[in-house]
């Protein structure tokens, strides 16, 4: 029996009294896109930055491919192979795309002895290039990543999440930002972009449109609590995912899963 | 019995100075979030137009216990004079920018600073002593105590208290602990926060120059005066965490009783004191005593 | 695919921190030059000159740390603790020229450990006020200290160099050449290790620490590296001046001292490794053409120059070659 690659288990989190995430317990099974919904402030971001380390859940544990991982630092669960977005990319703004893409990669090597290496050794600058060409960047590859407009700042942000060939992508919101006629072109790269590489991937999204389009399970999100979980379909006809989530009169047009 | 007297005594007027030298640090620092190395320079000018003052003030034969209020007015005009010069002629272009960028731009003008002082009063120390025996002395446990060491701890006793009244207890302190804590905020509910930053400065300005007059009469004014200040102030404000003032008095309070001590049983350590605890409290408070932990962001 | 491959290398390569290799090639020419000049330049200039150097130094390992955001107004620990090791040598009898210099960089490593592991967790003004306290650490120690001369501090043995005894314009002239062989070393391997991944790593580490964090690396562990590489190269420094001038006190570990250190770096710049060199040089020029007009305002140009340089010119000197490169 393959254990699921991420399982939460009665996950809380508690600022004062203010309860932001409620006795979560889900399991991810490998190779599974999930997408999770919920309004602003329903506990989305707050689960994921404990899945990631960056806050410590008040109760409960995640276990990672049979690992309990809960309380580990960002940095050594990154290494353990779970990697994420941010709803504003976390780049480095003032350093070239390239460079950016060669320091995720040269930090993906857990090795010292290649740090030292130059930064435009061939067999690293091939590397890079592939990155680069694997999430269309490669036209940005030598401009300022301040000059880039937003949906290439996602692309990259992820990119660098991809550096580490993670077991598990956590995608924080990455259509927010980008404009309307862009969030599917940018949907459809990330995923040809990962396409091969035995990602689990798991994505916060407030379009119901692009969770509708790329995912084959929803988890809904309400005041800290998971509401519904199952297949497209089923959450978004949920009574309660319609009433605080999205909306009642919201009727699924367009393209099909 | 005597040394207990003396660590006492010694240790709250150190505290009491350096409480004195560097709230005003403090409060540019909470408020506007500015280290200002220029402070010492609000210090060496108080303390040089205070002795000049005092000076003129005996020398005309003016009623002595008068000479106390000299040195208040004096602070006045040395701070109002320096403080607008620095902050409408350089600070104001500055908000906004790295807050090293702006310490550094202070830096500068201090450099300059310190040499315009010569250019004004000359080379030569400056004294005007008069008012430090003007209070007398008492006995305390058989130490003999100079009652104008005692006057400095009332002093910044009554500027800590004030600092909290004004602070907690008037519109005006109000705003400007809105302004500290959260400065678009305040300026989104009506604050004048470009205000608000002037006043704070020349009252950071009129702290610092007040401590100058006040040591004035302890010491003889030279130049180079203000320069032991700056890092004496820096260290009050870190050991007090992100610009409390409460912090910086209890700071004080701690440095003062730990130089004392030195002081009087490991004389070598006396200038160990003050960077001694810096370093002590941030390794077991890395913001300081008093700072709020920073919560980070994503 | 060729060119897009050597264009993509070249884009890797030339970015914010790297001037290209050109300041690079002037490397090695320079210092023959000044090899050569040093036959022919009277003793004080060698010394002022290998004071300069020394000072060069001590700018290089700010200029590390500077590419991390960090602005360390403490070097005049290391200064000061490479110039006091050369006197403590001198209490065992040994006054080699690479002895003292590799002394220095030794105590200099031996203290940058655990104080770096005090200091890497600060950033910002926090890290320049605590680093200053340290530096006045040693400085009220010094200043309290009767084994080592108290606020006079003391004078060194001339230097030897295996063995030989020195005098005159040779020995100045030697220090000089130390001075600069160990500047052109420092400087080789700076510039290298601006060009490696790990070199790369404090500019990104300014520009985003919670990135590096999340791609499984410590940001912590290579700004205590690079501040214990930035403390020996000062210390070396630190012991040049104390051959050089041939005596040594506190003032080196007092503020100020510090505070012209960042001043040189803000002047020369921060984008090459000679930035650190152009910028000691102009110092010691301005430094000392306003001491001869203007003995009592030196420091009123120097505040008008360093605000003056923060207003219009925040890249410093070398930023000027680097437009028309």
């Amino acid at each position: 029996m393959i254990p699921p690659i991420l399982e939460a288990r009665g996950i809380s989190r508690r600022f004062g009294g203010l309860v932001a995430v409620d006795n979560v317990t889900m399991s991810i099974p490998a190779g599974q896109i999930l997408g999770v919904i919920g309004a602003n402030g329903a506990g989305k971001t707050t689960f994921v930055n404990m899945v990631t380390g960056w806050t410590q859940p008040s109760s409960g544990s995640f276990v990672l491919n049979g690992r309990d991982i809960t309380g580990l630092s960002p940095r050594t669960i990154a290494r353990l192979g779970v990697t994420r977005s941010f709803q504003i990319p976390q780049v480095f703004l003032n350093l070239t795309v390239a460079e950016n893409i060669a320091i995720a990669q040269g930090l993906a090597e857990n090795s010292v002895a290649r740090l030292f290496q130059s930064i435009g050794e061939p067999s690293r600058v091939l590397g890079c290039e592939a990155i680069l060409d694997r999430f269309s960047l490669t036209h940005w590859a030598d401009r300022q990543v301040l000059e880039l407009p937003q949906g290439a700042r996602k692309l990259l942000d992820i990119a660098m999440a991809m550096t580490r060939r993670p077991m598990l992508l956590l995608l924080d919101e990455p259509t927010s930002g980008v404009a309307r006629e862009e969030k599917f072109k940018l949907m459809d790269q990330v995923f040809a972009a990962i396409a091969g590489l035995q990602v689990t991937v798991l994505f916060v999204e407030h379009d119901m449109e692009i969770v509708a389009r790329y995912v084959s399970r929803v988890v809904a999100f309400f005041q800290g609590r998971v509401i519904a979980d199952g297949s497209c379909d089923e959450v978004l006809a949920h009574e309660e995912v319609r009433e605080h989530v999205v909306g009642r009169t919201w009727v699924q047009r367009g393209t099909n899963a | 019995m005597l040394t207990l007297v003396a660590v006492v005594t010694d240790g709250l007027t150190y505290a009491a100075w350096i409480f004195l030298v560097g709230v005003g640090m403090t409060l540019a620092f909470g408020v506007m979030k500015i280290l200002n190395v220029a402070h010492g320079s609000f210090y060496t000018f108080g303390a040089y137009v205070a002795a000049t003052f005092v000076g003129y003030w005996f020398a005309a034969g003016g009623a002595p216990l008068a000479s106390f209020g000299l040195l208040l007015l004096a602070a006045a005009i040395a701070s109002l004079v320096s403080g607008l010069l620095l902050e409408r002629g350089l600070l104001q272009f500055l908000y906004g920018r790295d807050e090293v960028v702006v310490a550094l731009a202070t830096y500068a003008a201090f450099l300059m600073l310190e040499d315009i002082v010569p250019l004004i009063w000359g080379l030569e120390a400056v004294s005007a002593y008069q008012p430090y025996s003007l209070l007398g002395t008492v006995s305390i446990g058989g130490l003999t105590v100079n009652l104008y060491d005692m006057g400095l701890v009332a002093l910044a006793t009554v500027i800590a208290l004030g600092s909290w009244v004004i602070l907690a207890k008037t519109p005006q302190g109000l705003a400007v602990q809105a302004v500290m804590h959260d400065s678009e905020g305040a300026a989104a509910s009506g604050i004048n926060v470009g205000r608000v930053y002037l006043y704070t400065f020349l009252i950071s300005a009129f702290l610092g120059a007040l401590a100058g007059a006040a040591t004035s009469p302890m010491v003889s004014v030279a130049p180079g005066i203000g320069v032991e200040v700056v890092v004496i102030s820096f260290a009050v404000v870190v050991i007090g965490g992100l610009g409390s003032i409460p912090g910086a008095l209890v700071g004080a309070i701690i440095v003062g009783l730990c130089r004392a001590i030195a002081v009087n049983f490991a004389p070598y350590l006396e200038l160990f004191a003050i960077y001694g605890v810096m370093t002590a409290v941030l390794l077991v408070r890395p913001n300081g005593l008093f700072a709020a932990p920073q919560a980070r962001k994503i | 695919m060729m060119s897009s491959k050597t264009h993509l290398a070249a884009a890797v390569v030339q970015s914010n921190w790297k001037l290209g290799h050109q300041g690079d090639r002037l490397l090695v020419p320079i210092f023959a030059g000044l090899v050569v000049a040093s036959f022919f330049a009277p003793a004080w200039l060698l010394s002022n000159g290998a004071v300069t150097l020394a000072r060069a130094l001590a700018v290089l390992g700010l200029i590390l740390m500077l590419r991390a955001g960090l602005v360390s107004f403490g070097q005049g620990l290391y200064f000061c603790l490479g110039g006091y090791s050369v006197g403590m040598l001198d209490l065992v009898g040994v006054s080699d020229l690479v002895l003292r210099v590799l002394g220095a960089g030794a105590l200099c490593f031996v203290v940058a450990l655990p104080v770096g592991f005090l200091l890497r967790r600060y950033r910002g003004l926090f890290f320049a006020m605590l680093s200053l306290a340290f530096s006045m650490l040693l400085f009220g120690l010094l200043v309290r200290s009767q084994t080592f001369g108290s606020t006079d501090g003391f004078n060194v043995v001339p230097t030897t160099l295996f063995g030989a005894s020195l005098a005159g314009q040779q020995l100045q002239r030697v220090i000089f050449i130390a001075a600069a062989t160990t500047g052109l070393i420092c400087c080789l391997l700076t510039s290298r290790y601006f060009d490696t991944v790990v070199g790369r790593i404090a500019p990104a580490l300014k520009d985003n620490e919670v990135r590096i964090e999340y791609l499984g690396h410590s940001g912590l562990a290579l700004i205590h590296f690079e501040y214990t590489i930035a403390a020996i190269m000062t210390g070396f420094g630190g012991a040049i001046v104390a051959m050089a001038i041939g005596h040594i006190d506190p003032e080196m570990a007092y503020w100020t001292t510090s505070g012209d250190i960042v001043f040189i770096a803000i002047l020369g710049g921060h984008t090459h490794v000679l930035a650190a060199f152009l910028g000691s040089v102009v110092f010691e020029l301005v430094h000392t053409v306003a001491l001869w007009l203007t003995p009592g305002t030196w420091r009123l140009i120097l505040g008008a120059v360093l605000l003056l340089l923060i207003l219009k010119l925040p890249e410093g000197l070398w930023s000027l070659f680097r437009r028309r490169a």
